[in-house]
C-alpha cells in the first residue's frame, strides 16, 4: 500500500481520525479507572489517619472540623469513643526548606502526641527526608511521640526548645515542628470547645 | 530482518541510555533508587511497546505531512492510558513516579524510534525494537539506579549493605546521577572497545 499524498483533505481525515480514535479509548478507560483512582486515594488518606488516632467508635472524616491557625488551615478528624473525645488526628502543613511539609499528627485526650506521619514533603533526600522516622527515635532528644506541646516546649534546641533537630537540617526540622505547633493549638482551641458545648 | 537481531541491536548496539543518550531526563531524575530507575524503565518500555506496534500499523495510512502530529497523539494516548491505570491500581508507584509519567510524552527515545524505526518497519519487527529498546533502558536504569542507591545509601533495592552513616549522600542528589552516568558510558565504551580489538 502506498502512502496517501500529503494533500489538505488527506491530512484531515487521517489526523482527525487518530484523533477520534484516541479520544474514545481514553474517555473509556478514564469511566473505567475512575471509581478505583477515587478509592485508591481515600484509602491512602485514611490508612495515614487509622495509623497515628487513637481507638474510637465514629467515622472521623463525618465529623471533620477545619480551622486556621497561624495563617494555615489545619483540619481535625475528631476521635470519639463512648461518647467523649478520646483524641483526634490533626492535619498540618507548613513551608519546609523545598517545599510544603504536611503532617497528620495522632494527639490523645489531653493533647500527647500518640504518632504522626508525614503526608507530603520535598525535603532534601538524606537530610529533611529523614523527618519521616527522625521524630520517632528515641535516641537522644529526638522523639515527639509521648510528649505533649503543653508541658513541653517542643521546638528545636538551638530555638530553646527541647527536641533534637535531623543533623544538618534544622530548617527542616524548625518546619515540622510548626506543622505540630499549629496542629497542638488547634485541638486543644477544638477540644476546649467541645467542653464547653457539653457543659451546657 | 532477523528478529532477534533487531532486539539485540535495540538492547546492546543501540542502548537508548549509554549508546543514543535519549532520555536523559527521566533517566537522571528517577534513579535515586535502584526500583524507582526500574519503574521508570518499566513504564517507559511498555508505553514504548505498544506506541511502536500501533504507529507501524498506521505508517501507510498517514500522509507524510502530519506524521510527526501523528505520532504524537498515538505516543500521549498510550501514556495517558497508562498514567490513570498506574494511578487506579499501582497508587503507591504512582505518587513516586508521579511528574515523570506524563514527561513519556516527550522522552524523545519514543518519538526517535517512531520516527527511526516504526514507521519504516512492520508491526511485528517494531514490537521487537520496542522490547529490545525498552528493556535496553530498563536495564540501564535499574543499573544506575542500583549503583546510586548503593553508593548513597548502602543499600541495594532497599537490602542494607552497609551503614548508612558512611555513605556519601551525594550520590543520591542530582550531581551524583551525572558522575555516575558518565561513569557507566565510559565503563560501557571500555568493554566494547576491548571487544573489537
Amino acid at each position: 500500500m502506498k502512502q496517501p499524498e500529503s494533500n489538505f483533505r488527506n491530512m484531515v481525515i487521517s489526523l482527525g481520525g487518530i484523533t477520534i480514535v484516541a479520544a474514545v479509548l481514553l474517555s473509556w478507560v478514564n469511566g473505567v479507572t475512575e471509581a478505583p483512582i477515587k478509592e485508591a486515594e481515600f484509602k491512602s488518606q485514611t490508612a495515614a489517619m487509622e495509623k497515628v488516632m487513637p481507638q474510637h467508635d465514629n467515622n472521623p472524616f463525618d465529623d471533620k472540623f477545619t480551622t486556621t491557625i497561624n495563617g494555615t488551615e489545619v483540619t481535625i478528624y475528631p476521635a470519639i469513643a463512648d461518647g467523649k473525645l478520646a483524641g483526634a488526628a490533626v492535619e498540618s502543613s507548613a513551608d519546609g526548606f523545598a517545599g510544603k511539609i504536611a503532617v497528620v499528627y495522632g494527639f490523645e485526650a489531653d493533647g500527647t502526641v500518640k504518632d504522626y506521619s508525614v503526608l507530603q514533603h520535598s525535603e532534601t533526600p538524606g537530610l529533611g527526608s529523614k523527618m519521616q522516622e527522625w521524630f520517632r527515635d528515641p535516641q537522644g532528644k529526638r522523639s515527639i511521640v509521648g510528649r505533649n506541646p503543653g508541658t513541653e516546649r517542643l521546638t528545636v534546641s538551638k530555638d530553646g526548645g527541647d527536641v533534637d533537630a535531623i543533623t544538618a537540617a534544622t530548617i527542616s526540622s524548625r518546619a515540622f515542628l510548626k506543622t505540630l505547633d499549629s496542629a497542638f493549638k488547634a485541638y486543644m482551641e477544638y477540644s476546649s470547645n467541645q467542653k464547653g458545648q457539653d457543659n451546657e | 530482518m532477523n528478529k532477534i537481531k533487531i532486539f539485540v541491536n535495540g538492547f546492546i548496539k543501540e542502548n537508548p541510555t549509554f549508546v543514543l543518550l535519549l532520555g536523559m531526563c527521566p533517566t537522571l531524575g528517577t534513579t535515586g533508587s535502584a526500583i524507582n530507575g526500574m519503574s521508570m524503565g518499566l513504564a517507559t518500555a511498555s508505553v514504548l511497546i505498544f506506541s511502536n506496534m500501533a504507529i507501524a500499523a498506521i505508517r501507510n495510512i498517514v500522509p507524510d505531512k502530519v506524521r510527526i502530529p501523528a505520532y504524537i497523539v498515538v505516543i500521549a494516548s498510550f501514556v495517558s492510558l497508562l498514567q490513570m491505570l498506574m494511578q487506579a491500581y499501582v497508587p503507591d508507584l504512582y505518587s513516586t513516579l508521579g511528574i515523570f509519567i506524563p514527561l513519556i510524552v516527550v522522552n524523545c527515545i519514543l518519538l526517535g524510534r517512531a520516527e527511526a524505526f516504526a514507521s519504516k518497519h512492520g508491526v511485528i519487527d517494531s514490537l521487537f525494537d520496542g522490547l529490545g529498546i525498552g528493556l535496553g533502558f530498563t536495564v540501564a536504569l535499574t543499573l544506575l539506579g542500583s549503583v546510586r542507591e548503593f553508593l548513597g545509601t548502602g543499600k541495594v533495592f532497599g537490602l542494607a549493605i552497609y551503614p548508612e552513616s558512611y555513605a556519601p549522600l551525594l550520590f543520591i542528589l542530582a550531581p551524583g546521577a551525572f558522575i555516575v552516568l558518565g561513569l557507566l558510558i565510559a565503563l560501557v565504551n571500555k568493554l566494547k572497545s576491548s571487544k573489537q580489538c
